[in-house]
């Protein structure tokens, strides 16, 4: 038997809804360990999220220091090691985004543990289901360390709900702050703006270089608009500087799984479609019809996008005029 | 700077994927150094040369764990512009990122460099484990996700850009550290050693090996080593079962128009 111990970002008071899914992967490991689901939140100012950790699971860990203002892998993956250990964990889990991905090897490491990073699944107490090979196969590992490590791929856990009763909170001590000398400097923030977070998203839009340009992309923020979607691209529409890198989909850059994606002037390189081909409804719009995105879509549309998303802006427009 | 560049021979990620008995089959597999690790060792080298004189001012080990086979791999490192390269013999297919971490922690001790920099990921496993365990296990700094490295303090730390969720978080590193790179670490400006003019603008993604190159490599030193040598005892914690194939995606179908689309998406598929 052993507990499950769960990494959750925070943003002000609340959870992240990334944690979200991390929590639903823990739900189910601490069933099949025997154990509780403990929420773990790190981070200097983290006590304000505990009460809505506090929802979702019978026990939350605070490490809240000053010291921990900025994240770093450094001070943060001795912080989940030793909580892992006071708190018997066989598990240690956190969601494979930016920060889950940096530090649960590391964690990892020094708890002398295996590790199954982006899983798709957890099948029995030490077996997960992962995909390799940029998603074009799945992987069963084992792993028999008495600690396991685990990222989960957020796109393949529903988001948790919370419980009927309330946990109870504690705060553990971050111990010595050891940076190793690295320092946080800035973050240069995307551009994303008001939108949805692509990761969140339940409609994603999708440029790719056939957009030609940087400003071409309005056409495309206009149609998102119209549904609340969140705004990507492809590596070749990252790479040529029409978009911020923060908005790749592909095996490199985010793995989204929406109800509806549309692929616009995106031809569908393997490691594109890596990152999306779990979508729900897939939609391509693409003037060349030997692209390999219509082999993967849902509903293909053989035209030039000048010609059709402003079309298509105004239809939808009028069908949600309709519903309303 | 002296710089340990560890590379991973992977399958050909441009051919598709074989099965035989529930697990890859490689009997016939192309090997080629993982994308990001030749990233790595462009990147290496940028941060070892000047580009405008061709001097160069520090070491590119490389160093992989593999069979015989995968000196192959390390050649091709050599004749990119690396100095020497380190085999240590192993069967790749049952190692796991643990026990990689250990054996090039190893590797590190003996050699000592200033900085290691590897791919961020191999892109067969995707495991994306390896760098930041070998950091945790060496007790060094890291940056993983590197777009851009500079090199300050007179060359005593580096400021790594990163490719985080919300944008480019800047890091900044004493030596020695630990950096893993990402796709953009090869643009032509990602770079920046203040020995080759900040200004120099490189060709977009890793370098060719010039035939001169590719005979220089041949008589470059490689070192054989194996995992007992390195004094690694570790066993692998994290054992494949199993690979199979997702089910193929049926094909949709084309619609003639935006009505019919929108339609469609709000009637059948009931996403609007």
């Amino acid at each position: 038997m052993g507990n499950v111990v769960a990494l959750c970002e925070t943003n002000g008071a609340t959870l992240r809804s990334n944690a979200l899914s991390v929590i639903s992967l823990a739900r189910k490991a601490a069933e099949l360990h025997g154990g509780e689901v403990i929420l773990l939140l790190v981070g200097k100012g983290v006590s304000a999220a505990a009460d809505d950790a506090c929802r979702y699971a019978p026990k939350v860990v605070v490490v809240d220091n000053d010291g921990l203002e900025n994240y770093l892998a450094e001070t943060y993956a001795p912080i989940l090691a030793k909580v892992a250990q006071d708190q018997g964990a066989s598990i240690v889990c956190a969601t494979a985004t930016a920060i889950g991905k940096d530090v649960m090897p590391r964690t990892a490491a020094l708890l002398d543990s295996g590790m199954a990073s982006d899983i798709a699944d957890i099948e029995t107490a030490d077996t997960f289901k992962r995909a390799t090979l940029a998603g074009n196969a799945f992987s069963r590992v084992k792993i028999s360390s008495d600690i396991i490590c685990v990222t989960v791929r957020q796109s393949e856990f529903s988001p948790a709900d919370a419980l009927d009763s309330v946990g109870t909170k504690s705060d553990a001590e971050a111990g010595e702050l050891n940076s190793y000398g690295a320092e946080f400097v800035k973050l240069e923030g995307g551009g994303g703006g008001d939108r949805p977070d692509l990761n969140d998203a339940s409609i994603v839009i999708a440029g790719g270089r056939g957009m030609g340009n940087g400003d071409n992309f309005a056409i495309l923020e206009k149609l998102a608009d119209t549904m609340g979607a969140a705004l990507g691209a492809s590596r070749a529409a990252t790479d040529a500087g029409y978009v911020p890198a923060d908005w790749q989909i592909g095996q490199t850059g985010k793995i989204v799984a929406p109800d509806l994606y549309f692929a616009v002037a995106i031809s569908g390189a393997i490691q594109h479609l890596a990152g999306m081909k779990n979508s729900k409804t897939i939609v391509a719009i693409n003037k060349d019809n030997e692209a390999p995105i219509f082999q993967i879509a849902d509903y293909g549309l053989v035209a030039k996008w000048e010609d059709t998303i402003e079309p298509l802006t105004a239809e939808i427009a009028k069908l949600k005029a309709s519903q309303v | 700077m002296k710089i340990l560049v560890p590379i991973k021979r992977v399958p050909d990620p441009e051919l598709k994927a074989k099965l035989k008995d529930g697990k890859l089959d490689l009997g016939g597999a192309q090997w080629v150094v993982n994308t990001f690790d030749e990233y790595a060792v462009e990147a290496a080298l940028r941060l070892v040369e000047n580009a405008d004189s061709g001097d160069r001012d520090g070491e590119v080990i490389v160093v992989t764990i593999g069979p015989d086979d995968a000196g192959v791999q390390l050649r091709s490192c050599l004749a990119m512009g690396a100095d020497r390269a380190i085999h240590v013999q192993g069967d790749d297919v049952e190692l796991d990122s643990l026990m990689v971490a250990k054996t090039l922690k190893a590797v590190y001790d003996a050699e000592k460099p200033d900085l290691i920099l590897m791919g961020k990921q191999a892109v067969d496993g995707d495991a994306n484990q390896c760098g930041q365990m070998l950091a945790g296990i060496a007790e060094l700094p890291q940056a993983t996700f590197a777009a851009t490295i500079e090199v300050v303090d007179e060359g005593k730390a580096l400021v790594v850009g990163r490719e985080v969720d919300a944008g480019v978080e800047y890091k900044k590193l004493p030596l020695p550290a630990l950096v893993t790179v990402d796709l953009r670490i090869v643009s032509p400006k990602s770079v920046v050693n203040h020995v080759t003019p900040d200004d120099h603008e490189y060709s977009d993604g890793p370098r060719y090996a010039s035939l001169k190159g590719i005979m220089k490599a041949k008589k470059k030193p490689m070192d054989q080593k194996t995992m007992g040598d390195l004094g690694v005892t570790a066993t692998a914690v994290v054992t494949e079962l199993e690979v199979t194939l997702p089910e193929a995606r049926a094909a949709g179908q084309i619609v003639e128009s935006v009505e019919e689309l929108v339609k469609k998406l709000h009637e059948d598929a009931k996403v609007l």
